[in-house]
């Protein structure tokens, strides 16, 4: 028996035992367990709860009907989205325009009073054309569209909206054969995408999860959201007249966001069908009552958690990649700087994406964080020599249209490049440790770079196909 | 609201947040629940950290971990992912499980949703079955009266034979009462009586059999209990633990802090 053989007990003999034990206690003793469990906490709740009022008609419930119906749902849904968009950019627009007034003014001003006091110019230029305008141009250009989003999101994520966008976008998940949370996860993505691989973890099933995870990059993050916005209003929504710019800027963010949930949905179903074959697993989603969402607490996330967390990740490597350019534009080997080279080397291969060798220069460079492929790219484009100084983010598009050959085509290769490409450093990390292989992590970055290739190639290619430029 | 003179008395005490000052501690208290019942926002109040609370379900996949002192005593809070059950096996629901099994807490703190008790109760019982030591949290008053309900936190006690306090864990109502319980039940000036499945004779015989002999295989496993009832339901994820030496792993492990990541996901508070 058991008891007289402790000593040499193994972990078979217990299971062996528990095996033979289960027979006497009959066969519904399994469905016993379960049903005496939901039955007490039934008994439990009736004796304890007791309904005051008659409500007729839940709030929730009633709104829930318009938000999450069939018809309704997904108009409402990017109606919603594009309002964000459209406030962000309209808002964001002038304090934009003053910050880098501000900041540039000043970058002339101390520039200026170091060439005064006799501070050799390679340490001028380093500090104030390098260093410190990589960091100008981060917080000029991003600051001011994350003071609006991040609170405006964090509202509709306090408010319990995002799980009903889970909700509507199941069916389009369980079609692609990944896992209904997935829509969860990607949401979360949008946030940020190594939080959103993270979050993967409510995922039962390792197959789905794993799609969840290699597919979460194709939502931008709150990283790209900035760089997809200026792009959106500086060179696509500029080529329309003014009064319908800013309609037109929210709304190829909104197409951006689109495509990237297409390709999210493209890429899993794509997966589900080859290297991670499966079915996809039921679940039940919970809709959390809506709540009036906390001011403070919005205020602390979306500035603390997001903004400054967002923007002080950029300056930490705005800094030395400004620091990195000035040097790649200043150091001269046989009549043109190391941009000039790199760039030119890159330009064949940028040019068939409908890009350019420096926008992808400037993605090299940008490879720790995603936040910063703007501001890379202007401070090549300057640095290349062609441009000392820009006084505003109206010359930009004089700048980059007039002097370097930017069609409509290379702003928008430039989103969609920016939304398909590799994840950024520490979403790779993130990817790694969470699939705890190396695998993996290369597959993300592997089917989002090819992806990103083909695509840019492919609306290149139709674009000068069809003369278009 | 109604709040009881005893909440404002002087005489009464204190709470102190003590963030991520967790190095020194007396007590370990777990905060489990369903997925958006306001785990975070008890854990944010009482720590004064700000892991990062969001209206939806499964906003916290990892464990979190701050302090706060209370009449003189320091607890380490741990906030556990909110989880349905502790019977499936996703991987946030396995972290909440393996803790209330092995992590030793000297007490669970189960936080309910005042709105959807009956959902709530399942995760309470499971919980009871592993520990003695549970204190339920009644939590998001403010909603329930809302919506017309109330509930009768007596019956709820007296039911469940463990203490039962209602809070509002956003506005503060009712936590000094739940932080008194929950120090009182620790040293056991509360006795509690958790409703367990007494179930046949035969099932009782073999529940003790079997959780004996796990005794003996594993020393010092604090839930032989629990693990024996679910090893005669074929719980594949705990035989699977037991044979490949899991279980025993996570007894002389859990007492650790373990996650590394926990201490910096709170810190961050991005999770």
């Amino acid at each position: 028996m058991a008891t007289l053989s402790d000593q040499n007990l193994t972990p078979q003999d217990v299971l062996a035992r528990a095996q033979a034990l289960r027979p006497r206690l009959g066969a519904a003793f399994r469905d016993e367990i379960v049903k005496s469990l939901y039955g007490e906490a039934e008994r439990i709740a009736r004796r304890a709860v007791h309904r005051l009022e008659d409500k007729k008609w839940d709030l929730d419930q009633r709104i829930d009907r318009i938000v999450t119906s069939p018809v309704w749902g997904l108009p409402i849904m990017l109606l919603l989205l594009a309002g964000v968009f459209w406030i962000t950019i309209v808002g964001s627009n002038i304090p934009s325009q003053m910050l880098a007034n501000a900041f540039f003014w000043l970058e002339g001003v101390l520039a200026g009073l170091f060439t005064n006091w006799g501070v050799p110019w390679w340490i001028t230029g380093f500090l104030w054309h390098g260093v410190y305008r990589g960091l100008a141009w981060v917080v000029s250009v991003m600051l001011p569209p994350m003071a609006i989003f991040f609170p405006l999101f964090t509202i509709l994520e306090d408010l319990g909206y995002l799980p009903r966008v889970a909700f509507n976008l199941d069916f389009l998940f369980k079609r692609a054969g990944a896992h209904g949370k997935q829509a969860l996860t990607m949401a979360m993505g949008f946030g940020c995408n190594a939080a959103g691989v993270v979050a993967t973890r409510v995922i039962d099933s390792p197959r789905e999860r794993l799609i969840a995870i290699l597919t979460n990059n194709f939502v931008p993050c709150n990283g790209r959201f900035p760089t997809l916005i200026m792009l959106a209003t500086v060179f696509v929504a500029a080529a329309f007249p003014p009064v319908v710019a800013s309609f037109v800027a929210a709304g190829s963010v909104l197409a951006v966001v689109l495509i990237g949930v297409f390709f999210t949905l493209l890429v899993s179903w794509a997966l589900s069908r080859t290297f991670l074959k499966g079915e996809a697993s039921a679940f039940t989603l919970e809709l959390p009552p809506y709540r009036r969402p906390n001011v403070g607490r919005i205020l602390y996330t979306s500035f603390i958690d997001r903004t400054i967390f967002v923007l002080l990740r950029a300056m930490q490597t705005a800094a030395p990649a400004g620091a990195v350019i000035w040097m790649l534009g200043n150091i001269y080997v046989g009549g043109a700087s190391l941009a000039n080279h790199i760039a030119n080397f890159l330009d064949p291969f940028g040019l068939l994406l409908g890009l350019d060798g420096v926008i992808l220069l400037a993605y090299i460079i940008a490879i720790p964080a995603n936040e910063i492929v703007v501001p890379t790219m202007l401070m090549v484009y300057m640095g290349t020599g062609m441009m000392t100084d820009l006084p505003g983010l109206d010359m930009l598009r004089t700048l980059l249209v007039g002097q370097h050959d930017w069609t409509l085509l290379t702003a928008i290769n430039l989103m969609l490049f920016s939304l398909l490409h590799n994840p950024c450093a520490t979403t790779i990390l993130t990817i790694y440790k969470e699939t705890r292989s190396a695998k993996w992590a290369a597959a993300s970055v592997i089917i989002t770079l090819g992806l990103a290739f083909l695509v840019t190639f492919t609306t290149a290619s139709f674009a000068r196909l069809l003369g278009w430029v | 609201m109604s709040s009881s003179p005893c909440e404002t008395c002087p005489a009464n005490a204190h709470l102190a947040q003590m963030g991520l000052k967790i190095d020194k501690y007396d007590r370990i208290v777990a905060l489990a629940g369903n997925p958006n019942t306001g785990k975070s926002t008890l854990f944010n109040s009482l720590t004064g950290l700000n892991q990062h609370t969001g209206n939806w379900p499964g906003k916290t996949v990892t464990r979190a971990e701050g302090g706060y002192e209370f009449n003189g005593i320091r607890y380490k809070l741990v906030d556990l992912p909110g989880t349905y059950s502790l019977l499936s096996a996703s991987q946030d629901e396995e972290v909440a499980r393996n803790f209330i099994l092995f992590g030793q807490p000297d007490c669970v703190v189960v936080v309910t949703d005042a709105t959807a008790l009956e959902r709530n109760l399942n995760l309470v019982l499971q919980v009871m079955e592993i520990t003695h030591r549970v204190v339920v949290a009644v939590n998001l008053m403010d909603e329930a009266r809302r919506k017309g309900l109330e509930v009768d936190v007596r019956s709820l006690s007296r039911d469940l034979g463990v203490p039962a306090i209602p809070i509002t864990a956003r506005t503060g109502e009712g936590v000094q009462t739940l932080l008194t319980t929950i120090e009182e039940v620790i040293s056991e000036k509360i006795q509690t009586k958790p409703l367990r499945a007494s179930g046949t004779v035969e099932f009782r015989q073999a529940v003790e059999e079997l959780s004996g002999m796990i005794t003996g295989l594993i020393p010092n496993i604090p839930n032989a209990r629990w693990l024996a009832i679910r090893l005669l339901d074929g719980d594949a994820r705990v035989e699977q633990a037991l044979l490949n030496g899991e279980l025993a792993d996570l007894v002389a492990n859990q007492r650790q802090s373990d996650l590394r990541l926990s201490s910096k996901t709170a810190l961050a508070g991005n999770q």
